[in-house]
């Protein structure tokens, strides 16, 4: 028998721990409204997330719409273009990409993927979504006060994120702090469900290094963000106090407007410390579960195991451990002590090491695949084409000499935004069209999400290639308009308006994405309990969508890792986890 | 190291006998370390950056006791209140396992007393500062205005700890007298079976609030 199965074995050991207690709710409102329900819990967050995502992608329209034809909106003026930066890039990297990631594909797919019946602290999960949604709304309140919300740029700089004269500085600040302190609190109740779920409640069978990476990733990021988030919070609350006590934490003495302020003593280098030794680690707390979630999506739709799975695993880890020291990148021209510029310099190039041996497993594993293209595997491909480009441009970046000219122009939105906006949500898209039968139990519709894949894939190069250029030739950025600037060549300007008919039509597109969501939840094509053939617990639940405890009686125990595909002598082209090797039905002329 | 390694490497928990509210505790704790960890180490920065000089704390923190003035004396007692509270909570944590109800309650209460006399001075101590020698958040006639502010924050925000922690001291301590994790009754919100591996975890937050105060007490009273 030429069977070969990669850590497969008969023996599984009893159970550690008796059956979680379920509390199961009677009520439509506690099922759907006020549930404990981890996978309800990720629908809620899910919906949350993109809801807000428009109102971003919505703000991004409008910023692009005065880049490339100045003067022509009466409602845009500087504050208002300002106030658009701020938030879109705030509610794309945190209330969209972090709470999507984590709170939405984390709580839906880490139990039914280690095989538990549902997180281990459901109560604080559900509080944790309300938390959340608390941010969102006082987030969303800060459009309505007075002066609108802050237009300090996503980063909140002191000193002008608090000076009278940037937008927001009187009620838009401080609502952004505070629903930052509420965005971390939620997060942080759900984060320890999340860890502990994975350390503590696997099933028989399942362990760590036969989880599917798509959990790795997020297990890592939920690691980074627990200890990331901190910084944030500390300093939101640093800033608050400056704000409204006027203490002089991040204040150096100032003359704003011709007046003396009486700050006195602080340090804005401080703040920049702590707010990048949180934003350097969430660029990989939204790139970590991409990678993934990519990887188990590439392994599925080419039909053969995920190359390197233990370098895989490591290279999450590493790549996990090695953005906490590499945070002061974002601060070469900061006036920082210019020494510091080294070592961040190299611990950035270091990173470039796990990120490569991803990138080549991947493609590894495509190789001699059989590779089929479904939506899932086309945005698959089309992430690692994005996130390749992106961090090639990180590399220019990463290097103190070359980043100091290109540091605030137009080169760095594009790099950022091809490496850890395109790419995360890319995979989000592909997870969504994989994971969406599991979900309603239809499919959604191919055509349209073909169209819907083709659109934004090349309208995100159309949008950021030139933007590239842009940045070379000097435009800088968040500028309200660049006027009459001897060094930027007027044809600077034509490339401005492509680029915004390009985000416009990949803006709207995405219209057809959310129709392909509602049409097929009611007339998608019933789509079994496993329509991709994948061999992860989630797709072997007894029913689809899976019920509260997500297992029905008994919980499934696991014989091997997660990607016995295309296994030599196997009938099929897939063993799922749950089958022990003498189940395994072998091919008929190989017996 | 092996036995982690095969921990590690087995099926179902990595923390062998380790409960899941008690896991959950310990990174909890890891993530609020980094909260007190960039609170410290930003008030060593503004402490380094400001332009005024800093108030000496030996003095500012000064009482005078029978007509002598004593450096840190009331700091001292606070301290070991606290350090004698972790003390009394390790021992209800001890009963607790063994199942004694009475000295559990009693232990948890008299920590929980400890906790509250230890806010309680908290709150003589910035009354004091604040009433009598004119410390504010944004200034104070001592010299740089960032001592005020990094005091009150830092103090502020282990002092809401010690609070919540005497809050939950006491929750339990009712748990325990009523017999609720004696008989594994539904317990407050969660509707989870109580048993008496909340008062350990209830301890394991009070011994780092503890850990806290100590670091606290090192880098802004003694500095």
């Amino acid at each position: 028998m030429d069977y070969v199965a990669h850590d497969a074995s008969d023996f599984a050991r009893p159970a550690e721990v008796e059956e979680m207690e379920l509390y199961h709710p009677k009520t439509f409102i506690g099922k759907y409204i006020w549930s404990q329900d981890a996978k309800v819990i990720a629908v809620q967050y899910a919906i949350t997330a993109i809801g807000i995502g428009l109102v971003a992608l919505v703000l991004s329209w409008l910023m692009r719409l005065q880049l490339a034809f100045p003067n022509s909106f009466s409602f845009i003026d500087p504050s208002n273009y300002l106030q658009f930066v701020t938030m879109h890039g705030m509610i794309m990297v945190i209330y969209l990409l972090t709470a999507l990631f984590l709170g939405g594909f984390g709580n839906y797919l880490i139990p039914l993927m280690v095989g538990a019946r549902d997180m281990v602290f459901p109560y604080v999960n559900m509080v944790s979504y309300w938390v959340y949604l608390t941010a969102v709304l006082l987030l969303v309140a800060s459009f309505f006060v007075p002066g609108g919300p802050t237009g300090a740029g996503w980063t909140l700089y002191p000193p002008q994120a608090i000076l009278q004269g940037t937008p927001g500085a009187t009620w838009g600040i401080i609502l952004m702090l505070v629903s930052l302190a509420f965005f971390i609190i939620g997060f942080t109740m759900g984060g320890l469900n999340y860890v502990v779920t994975v350390l503590q409640a696997r099933t028989r069978g399942m362990t760590m290094m036969r989880l599917p990476l798509t959990v790795w990733g997020i297990f890592t990021a939920t690691v980074l963000a627990l200890l990331a988030f901190p910084a944030l919070f500390v300093s939101a609350i640093m800033m608050m106090l400056d704000v409204t006590l006027g203490t002089s934490f991040f204040m150096p003495a100032i003359v704003s407007m011709g007046q003396q302020l009486d700050y006195t003593g602080g340090s804005p280098v401080l703040f920049q410390h702590l707010f990048w030794f949180f934003g350097h680690p969430e660029v990989y707390i939204v790139a970590l579960p991409a990678f993934g979630i990519v990887s188990d999506l590439i392994s599925v739709h080419a039909r053969k195991n995920i190359f390197g799975y233990r370098m895989m695993v490591w290279a999450i880890v590493a790549i996990g451990g090695l953005s906490f020291i590499v945070w002061a990148h974002h601060m070469y021209v900061s006036g920082m002590n210019p020494y510091f510029g080294f070592f961040f310099a190299t611990t950035t190039l270091i990173i470039a090491v796990p990120t490569a041996l991803k990138v080549y497993n991947w493609v590894l594993t495509l190789w001699r695949g059989n590779i089929h293209l479904t939506v899932p595997m086309l945005f698959a491909i089309g992430f690692i084409f994005t996130f390749i480009n992106g961090g090639l441009t990180g590399l220019f970046l990463g290097n103190v000499t070359v980043d100091v000219p290109l540091s605030d122009t137009m080169f760095v939105v594009a790099h950022f935004h091809m490496v850890m906006a395109i790419a995360p949500i890319l995979v989000v898209f592909g997870a969504i069209y994989h994971w969406y039968p599991k979900i309603t139990g239809r499919m959604l519709n191919d055509t349209l999400g073909k169209f819907h894949f083709w659109v934004t894939f090349v309208g995100s190069y159309a949008i950021y290639y030139p933007m590239h250029y842009l940045g070379f030739a000097g435009v800088p950025r968040r500028y309200y308009a660049i006027g009459g600037t001897n060094f930027i060549p007027e044809s600077a300007q034509a490339l401005n308006a492509s680029i915004t008919i390009a985000a416009l039509i990949v803006g709207v597109v995405q219209v057809v994405f959310l129709y392909n969501l509602v049409w097929s939840y009611f007339k998608g094509k019933p789509s079994g309990s496993n329509p991709w053939s994948a061999t992860t617990l989630e797709w072997q639940t007894a029913d689809t969508p899976p019920k509260h405890g997500n297992f029905g009686e008994t919980l499934p125990v696991v014989y091997r890792w997660a990607y016995d595909y295309s296994v030599p002598g196997a009938k099929e082209d897939f063993i799922p986890q749950n089958v022990p090797p003498r189940d395994v039905v072998l091919s008929s002329n190989k017996t | 190291m092996q036995g982690i390694v095969a921990d590690w490497s087995s099926d179902q928990r990595a923390f062998k006998n380790v409960p899941w509210g008690k896991a959950m505790m310990w990174i909890f704790l890891l993530s609020d370390t980094f909260i007190f960890s960039s609170f410290l180490i930003s008030y060593m920065t503004v402490r380094m950056s400001a332009t005024e000089p800093w108030p000496n704390p030996s003095e500012v923190f000064a009482l005078t006791l029978f007509g002598e003035k004593i450096p840190l004396i009331l700091i001292a007692i606070m301290t070991f209140i606290l350090i004698s509270s972790s003390g009394t909570m390790a021992m209800a944590v001890k009963f607790g396992y063994e199942k004694n109800r009475k000295m559990t309650f009693i232990l948890l209460l008299i920590t929980a007393a400890f906790g509250a006399t230890f806010v309680g001075m908290q709150a003589f101590e910035w009354t004091k500062l604040i009433v009598e020698e004119g410390v504010r958040p944004w200034g104070n006639p001592m010299g740089a205005a960032q001592f005020g502010s990094s005091f009150f924050m830092i103090t502020g925000f282990h002092g809401t700890h010690v609070s919540i922690g005497v809050i939950f001291l006491i929750i339990v301590a009712i748990k325990v007298l009523r017999g609720d994790l004696d008989h594994e009754r539904p317990g407050f919100l969660t509707g989870r079976k109580g048993k008496y591996e909340i008062v350990e975890i209830m301890g394991l937050y009070w011994h780092f609030v503890d850990l806290v105060w100590v670091f606290i007490f090192a880098v802004f009273y003694l500095w």
